[in-house]
């Protein structure tokens, strides 16, 4: 047998001994309970943001969607067969549809077999689909063209019966400013309409649904294959509304999975720790015994990694299976079955808990194995390293790799990891000021509190350490609190149940007090217009824009198409300046404010000259601001605003959005019979999609604080059995000398009061600040200091640190002072 | 015939505040193969010292040991732990035993961290020579003081060892489970034929060795039958 594999045997019985004995419990549990948190919050969280992503695109009606200006060559479908894709191929064009003496220009859509491939057709009594010979239609144009249900309608040369009223359509909130009514019928149906001649401006489209590594592969194939004309469209080109949403939900999602790595790394810092000082004397007699230091390191250290891999491979099947039930269970608020994720999913929870591990325990390992063999004559000589904190650098280190990892916006993992440092380092330094503090009051006080108060003295390096693990572990706690709560709400608040539900579009000046008048009959609240000019933008800095020169497909396409400009003179509430300063001299030469997204994608930056051909005049100012807009407030925004006066004098329409209850439906459709040309969109879907998005994201965020919850006890108790035999030996000495039980408990209780409530403290209030960071600088909405935040959480630390302290020592306050000590001899 | 084991002028310095100071000042003395000596002093004298210098368990300031020959301050952390593997057997005070293994676990360790074959039977039989027999599964929280110090005299004994140094083996017994021990010490000591080097400040166990040295602040005073 060699040397090593003896080695290896002998670390395995000792593993095994070791656990008969009880002695593996809290690290087993912290690192099980970190990689079965992390597992699924990995995997959970995957799953609801590929859930929402999927929700998104239903306004797609697919995954990806292959656009082209004609007929698509079929080498596209047959690779997203070829690939195990669902595909639908649709059309569109515009086309007068007639009902008898009404005639109004119309947005058809032709659509085959399996559409849509995500998201579903509704009509007026549930899901419908175009029969052969029928068209769907929606309210608009049941009112503009006076139809019924089994009445006809004219596309062409074709007549087709009215099958029903088109509710919602995945795709028609998908572009807002669209023409007239929405039709929906077969392809099978389009050539009788003979609509499609030559130079018809019809749209093909072909969409393709499946898992995201099939979609990923088909879209390589494509971008490769895309000729003039041809485009392809994915979440990238979802509504900005339903894009702003999905962000901010994957924030939450983000924060609440990053809180959890920073809770599993104390619970099993602390937890290593814990090992190391219960083996100190055991490799003290193994050095004595004649072990080397090469021997007892790898002794330790083989036992440490098959107990971590084994707690990992455990973690992994509570986090899959945790998961699964997870996903069971939001399965109707996703409002399909989530999609599945394979077992690879388990791999980045087993290799953090590795990584912790090796962070967190192996170097502690390294000190054991230097453990002087002297110490089994003299116990008080400390172990190699135990005083300085240089040993939790590498854990430290990993802590910071995990959450670099897990955060998927850079700003708010530097926020968190920021915040937490800074947090801690308050905390070491309150800690340190009271220890001052409490050397010249702890005289004055009773026996119990000047006992419980010296001994947080006496053991400074436990104290400062368990101070610091129970104030990360609760700031983590607390921080999950402000984001289901306070975050959570600010953000439904926000949204608010009475967002816009419905724009109006193409409102001439001339229609203005007419369309405010009817609105104003139906009881409406009259929005406010804002004036808008579509302009196509030219030159930047004088140098030609030409979309074939643009390597980014978005940036292309946004650059062929006109964009909607508008003037202000104030920035619009849920608009936040991000760069540069909004005018203050509105008369002066035309200034721009653009969207940072679109900047950023166009590579607009500030001081730049844009130049705008608005109704064949060209229109030309610097831009001085970028701004963040909120797009799921449902409010009328702008991707370019100008400064008052700059589009003066230019044709122009109004735009505004305002909200109908049920009751004032009807005023949607007499705007569009009573204003010809007018537009109202119906974008109620799109607002409950965002409400979806908001729902799943708060109830993801819910269960993720579960497994945090369960992460935070485990530091406490693991944070409270560091001095676990401290306390016990004290406790019994106590005994000895005549002390009542009361007495004990009261003095251990007060030791364990001041180090909740302490740690509680610097968590609570450093959660507010850190909370508020957040809300304003990531999350973009107003946060309202929580009182009882700052005052809740030292009160319930304080209260629980207590409890479990008291219940873990209560054996050696119970039992016979003599016992205790022989055990702990 | 040469010593199993020479200490020359050997001599240990601390820092305590400012101030540096000997606690064990030129001591030199050597022990014979098969010799028993008793290291007698006061609290404080500086016997815990001397032990852990003679057993590399702890570096001199001043001096040296030698084991067989083997000039500890040759060899690093390392070698003075292969020799204590391979030559010395310890006991002491306060036990020492791994509380998460059992007492048959315990016996066997030092065989099994040496890589040696039949540590299980070796151990058992050990134990059963010490009288512990039907406790070869227990625990050390469930043994009382004298069994749990005859599970470390039978663990000392392993290899068998060529020196055993005992730190004041009765120092944590009644004196009636206290004899019962030094019995058992000597009886084993004798079977296996090793060397004893026995820490104490009890005149009555020492009075069992036929060699008997006397340290008083840190100096030998007295080295005699």
């Amino acid at each position: 047998m060699t040397r090593g594999r003896g080695v290896a045997l002998l670390a395995l019985r000792l593993l095994a001994r070791d656990w008969r004995a009880g002695d593996l419990g809290t690290l087993s549990l912290a690192l099980l309970l970190a990689v079965a948190s992390l597992t699924t919050v990995g995997f959970f969280t995957e799953r609801v943001r590929l859930g929402m992503a999927q929700e998104a695109t239903r306004f797609l009606g697919a995954d990806l969607v292959v656009v082209a200006d004609h007929p698509l060559p079929v080498a596209y479908e047959e690779e997203a067969l070829r690939l195990g894709l669902h595909v639908a191929r649709s059309l569109r064009f515009p086309s007068m549809a007639v009902a008898g003496e009404h005639a109004v220009l119309s947005e058809i859509k032709a659509v085959g077999p399996g559409y849509p491939l995500r998201g579903q057709l509704l009509v007026e009594g549930g899901e419908g689909v175009p029969a052969p010979g029928a068209a769907l239609v929606d309210a608009q144009g049941f009112s503009r063209l006076a139809l019924a249900v089994g009445g006809q309608v004219r596309l062409g040369e074709a007549a087709l019966r009215v099958q029903a009223r088109l509710t919602e359509d995945p795709e028609a909130s998908g572009g807002f400013f669209a023409l007239g009514p929405h039709i929906v019928i077969g392809l099978a149906d389009v050539p009788a309409t003979g609509l499609l001649q030559e130079g018809a401006r019809v749209t093909h489209r072909l969409g393709v649904a499946g898992t995201p590594a099939d979609v990923a592969r088909f879209q390589v194939f494509a971008r490769t294959r895309l000729g003039r004309g041809e485009h392809l469209q994915d979440l990238s080109d979802a509504r900005p509304e339903l894009r702003a949403a999905l962000d901010r939900a994957e924030h939450f999602l983000s924060l609440a999975a990053l809180l959890g790595v920073l809770l599993c790394a104390a619970a099993v810092a602390l937890a290593a720790r814990h090992y190391v000082s219960r083996h100190l004397d055991n490799c003290a007699v193994m050095r004595a015994l004649g072990a080397t230091q090469s021997l007892v390191l790898g002794l330790h250290a083989s036992q440490v990694l098959v107990l971590g891999a084994l707690a990992s491979a455990g973690g992994s099947i509570l986090g899959l299976a945790g998961a699964q039930v997870l996903a069971r269970l939001l399965a109707p608020l996703a409002g399909s079955a989530l999609p599945a994720a394979g077992l690879g999913a388990a791999l980045p929870g087993m290799g953090a808990g590795m990584l912790l591990l090796l962070g967190f325990v192996l170097p502690p390992l390294h000190a054991l194995g230097r453990v002087p063999a002297l110490r089994v004559l003299r116990r008080d000589l400390p172990a190699p390293g135990a005083r300085t904190g240089l040993g939790y650098l590498p854990g430290a280190l990993v802590v910071m790799l995990l959450l670099a990892a897990t955060a998927r916006d850079l700003r708010l993992g530097l926020y968190v990891v920021g915040g937490a440092a800074a947090v801690a380092l308050a905390c070491l330094l309150v800690t340190g000021a009271l220890l001052l503090i409490l050397a010249r009051v702890e005289s004055h006080l009773g026996f119990a509190w000047r006992f419980g108060l010296a001994n947080l003295r006496r053991r400074a390096l436990g104290t400062f350490a368990q101070v610091l693990a129970l104030c990360v572990g609760l700031l983590a706690l607390s921080l999950l609190s402000v984001v289901r709560t306070d975050l959570l709400a600010s953000w439904q608040a926000s949204l608010g149940t009475q967002a816009p539900n419905h724009f109006l579009a193409n409102v001439q000046p001339s229609q203005l007090e007419g369309v405010k008048a009817l609105l104003s009959r139906q009881g409406v609240a009259v929005p406010t217009f804002f004036p808008m000019v579509r302009g196509r933008l030219l030159a930047r800095n004088g140098v030609t824009l030409d979309s074939a020169n643009l390597a980014d497909e978005r940036a292309r396409r946004l650059l062929d198409r006109e964009f909607n400009l508008s003037t202000a003179s104030l920035p619009q509430p849920d608009n936040r300046i991000t760069a540069g300063r909004w005018w203050q001299d509105a008369a002066g030469p035309p200034q721009f404010s653009v969207e940072e997204g679109l900047a950023h994608t166009l590579g607009i930056g500030l001081g730049d000259r844009l130049a705008f051909r608005v109704s064949g005049q060209l229109i030309e100012g610097e831009v001085r601001s970028l701004r963040k807009v909120q797009w799921d407030s449902f409010q009328v925004n702008f991707f370019v605003v100008a400064s008052p006066g700059t589009l003066d004098g230019l044709p122009r329409s109004l735009v505004a959005s305002f909200h109908l209850t049920p009751g004032q439906l009807p005023a949607a459709e007499e705007l569009g019979r009573r204003f010809p040309g007018l537009l109202v969109i119906d974008v109620r879907a799109l607002v409950t999609q965002a409400e979806r998005l908001l729902v799943l994201g708060a109830e993801a965020v819910e269960v993720i604080s579960l497994f945090a919850l369960a992460a935070g006890l485990t530091v406490l108790v693991a944070g409270l059995s560091l001095t676990h035999d401290e306390r016990a030996r004290e406790s019994a000495i106590l005994r000895t000398l005549g002390a009542s039980r009361r007495q004990v408990a009261f003095a251990q209780g007060a030791e364990f009061a001041l180090l909740g409530a302490l740690a509680g403290l610097v968590a609570g209030l450093g959660a507010s600040a850190i909370g508020a960071v957040l809300a304003l600088r990531v999350f973009d909405i107003p946060f309202r200091l929580d009182l009882l935040l700052c005052l809740g959480v030292p009160l319930a630390s304080s209260a629980g640190v207590v409890f479990v302290g008291l219940l873990g020592t209560r054996r050696a306050r119970g039992g016979g002072p003599v016992r205790v000590l022989r055990q702990l001899a | 015939m040469q010593p199993i084991l020479q200490a020359v002028g050997l001599g240990k310095q601390v820092q305590a505040a400012a101030e540096r100071f000997f606690i064990l000042q030129d001591v030199s003395f050597s022990v014979q193969p098969g010799e028993a000596l008793a290291v007698l002093g006061a609290s404080g004298s500086g016997k815990t010292t001397l032990l852990g210098l003679l057993a590399g368990l702890d570096v001199p300031s001043a001096g040296g040991v030698a084991i067989d020959g083997v000039d500890l301050g040759s060899l690093d952390e390392d070698g003075r732990a292969a020799l204590r593997r391979l030559r010395l057997g310890f006991v002491f005070q306060s036990f020492q035993l791994l509380p998460a293994l059992n007492a048959l676990e315990n016996v066997m360790l030092p065989l099994e961290l040496a890589g040696r074959p039949g540590a299980r039977e070796q151990a058992r039989a050990l134990l059963e020579r010490a009288g512990l027999g039907p406790r070869l599964t227990h625990y050390p929280r469930q043994l009382s003081g004298g069994e749990q110090q005859r599970v470390a005299l039978a663990r000392a004994f392993t290899g068998p060892p060529r020196l055993l140094m005992a730190d004041e083996p009765t120092g944590n017994l009644d004196s009636t489970t206290g004899e019962g021990i030094i019995e058992l010490l000597f009886e084993l000591n004798r079977e296996q034929g090793t060397t004893l080097v026995l820490v104490t400040h009890d005149a009555a166990l020492a009075g069992r060795c036929r060699r008997r040295l006397v340290l008083a602040a840190g100096h030998l005073v007295s080295d005699g039958v």
